[in-house]
């Protein structure tokens, strides 16, 4: 059945059909609609999970690490200020093994106070060990989840695992969702079965002291993990496909890519603009077409590698910047091609900061601004006589 | 494509309008996407929302900035921000008040409509809450999106008492129009 819906909602149902054990989380703008709808449905009976409130997000991730470790399916939802009060516990999520879902509905950090997106939250969090995909449009916040935990609770990965949506833009927008099914989902999703748990029967310990002794060793088995994880987000989104049609990447999606001589580049809700563009671009005789990188974390090198054999330049638009190093996708693009045999131009402007709205004639301007040459480090549309740029 | 762009103020649900406007373009079988642009949600304050409609999947997220319609809830925002920037110069703007176009200070080549949206509200809903009555004055000059459609996301959204005056102040809009169009 297709419902018009709110992207919070698909999240909230996708969570739902996931059915958690166990969710805790402290509302937060712009992630508030997902709390407000998920409790909802738990105090009308159509969620059969403890909702436990808590005092922060500190809080929040404390419980649904606590309830990872005995055995629980648990659910999380976050972002900007109340992911960096996580960041903490999540390090300690990831480093205990511990399966289960956080949705960030992104947006920037402060200070100077703003409520709107960007990404600047979620990658802080990219050496924790914490797997991290981005959603495009509210269908695939609707079918992510239940791949978020299928991915997470795989005994291969046993990991944390993030859903991002961009704040506002999806999480308030309302557009037509294929809704899943219980029966679909149940299928999909069978019952959590834990490596590990907390089980006063088979008394365990996690997170304890590691001497340097073995520390480096547990660290290397997280780095392997990672690995691991690669090729199963890729079937797990081959699998959801085959059971629904329904594909928008696994590590990454293209768009009319066959024979582009550029590529553009982006995460998220940007995507949708991007493709647009294309057709624009295409339209004018433009050999161009969109990467979206839809797992950033594992960040697929083979893959991309593979996908851009042919590509002669990326045009990367980041939706955070690294402060004192530059912008982030875009660093690790290039990064992907150093010494390599193929080695494309590689330009990156940043975009869209603090919710700041990304028009398709500014994306084009730096098409063509770019195209044969590497720029970087371009904040786009900014007030150039407020910040007397140099 | 079809492009509309809302202006009001925090309270006088424009962030909702965008929303049943969106559903009743569903209802009628077409694609929609409804969005909102917060400035700080406080009541009183500056509110924009968006909605697309068209019959092919929609991906641009971007904001609208040449809208083919403009509704605007509230006159007193003409003067204070640029609300008929970008209009389509063959576009269409409709505005909640008792003036006449003529008389509104608007720098547009589009047609210009009025209607006194807040006062049928009060009329016949109750309550200075006058979305529901612009958008089925929207629906009716646009032929955008049909009665049916409206009645149904009206039907949807709220509880039966609040939806059945609604959709009265949404008749009474629609013969309003069909008056003007007789003109």
């Amino acid at each position: 059945m297709r419902k018009l819906i709110e992207g919070s909602m698909a999240v909230s149902e996708s969570v739902r059909l996931c059915r958690p054990h166990v969710i805790a989380a402290y509302p937060i703008t712009p992630q508030t609609h997902i709390v407000e709808f998920l409790s909802q449905m738990v105090a009308d009976g159509d969620l059969k999970s403890e909702f436990i409130n808590v005092e922060s997000e500190f809080g929040a991730a404390s419980v649904v690490l606590g309830a990872s470790a005995v055995g629980a399916r648990a659910y999380s939802a976050t972002t900007s200020q109340g992911l960096l009060l996580m960041s903490e516990v999540i390090y300690n999520i990831a480093g205990m093994r511990l399966p289960l879902v956080i949705t960030i509905a992104n947006r920037s950090v402060s200070a100077p106070i703003s409520i709107w997106n960007d990404h600047s939250d979620v990658v802080v969090l990219r050496d924790s060990g914490l797997i991290t995909l981005f959603a495009e449009n509210a269908q695939e916040l609707m079918d992510i989840h239940p791949q978020a935990y299928k991915i997470a609770e795989n005994p291969e990965v046993s990991l944390p695992v993030s859903v991002n949506m961009d704040g506002f833009i999806l999480t308030h927008a309302f557009e037509p969702v294929e809704m899943l099914d219980q029966k679909f989902v149940d299928e999909f999703l069978p019952p959590f079965e834990p490596v590990h748990k907390l089980d006063v029967e088979n008394p365990i310990t996690m997170g304890l002291l590691a001497e340097p002794t073995w520390y480096m060793e547990t660290r290397y088995k997280l780095k392997e993990t990672m690995e691991d994880a690669i090729p199963i987000i890729e079937n797990v989104a081959e699998e959801f496909k085959e059971k629904t049609g329904r594909w928008f990447g696994g590590l990454i999606d293209t768009y009319r890519m066959e024979d582009a001589e550029i590529a553009i580049v982006g995460m998220g809700s940007l995507i949708g603009t991007l493709k647009d563009v294309v057709d624009t671009l295409r339209a004018k005789g433009e050999k161009v077409g969109v990467l979206k990188i839809r797992s950033f974390r594992p960040f697929p090198k083979e893959k991309i590698r593979e996908i851009c054999s042919e590509i002669n330049q990326l045009v990367v638009f980041d939706k955070s910047y690294s402060l004192g190093l530059g912008t982030i996708l875009q660093e690790e693009l290039r990064a992907c091609f150093y010494r390599q045999k193929h080695q494309p131009l590689v330009s990156g402007f940043v975009v869209g900061l603090g919710g700041r709205d990304i028009p398709p004639q500014s994306i084009i301007d730096c098409y063509n601004e770019t195209k044969g040459k590497e720029i970087l480090d371009e904040f786009v549309d900014i007030n150039e006589e407020a910040v007397g740029r140099r | 494509m079809k492009e509309l762009r809302l202006h009001g103020r925090g309270g006088q649900g424009v962030v909702t309008a965008a929303e049943l406007v969106a559903q009743a373009a569903f209802a009628d079988g077409k694609y929609a996407l409804a969005f909102p642009s917060f400035g700080s949600e406080r009541m009183g304050a500056p509110v924009q929302s968006f909605v697309r409609i068209s019959d092919h999947p929609i991906r641009a997220r971007n904001q609208i900035y040449a809208p083919d319609y403009l509704i605007v809830q509230d006159p007193t925002l003409i003067g204070t921000i640029d609300v008929t920037a970008g209009l389509k110069a063959d576009g269409l703007m409709i505005i909640d008040t008792e003036k006449d176009p003529g008389k509104l200070k608007l720098e547009t080549r589009a047609k210009v409509l009025t209607i006194p949206a807040t006062k049928i509200a009060l009329e016949i809903i109750g309550r200075p809450i006058q979305n529901t009555t612009l958008l089925g004055y929207f629906a009716a000059v646009t032929h955008l999106i049909s009665f049916e459609g409206v009645k149904k996301a009206i039907g949807n959204r709220f509880p039966i008492a609040v939806a059945q005056k609604n959709i009265a102040a949404v008749e009474r809009a629609f013969s309003l129009a069909r008056e003007v169009a007789h003109v």
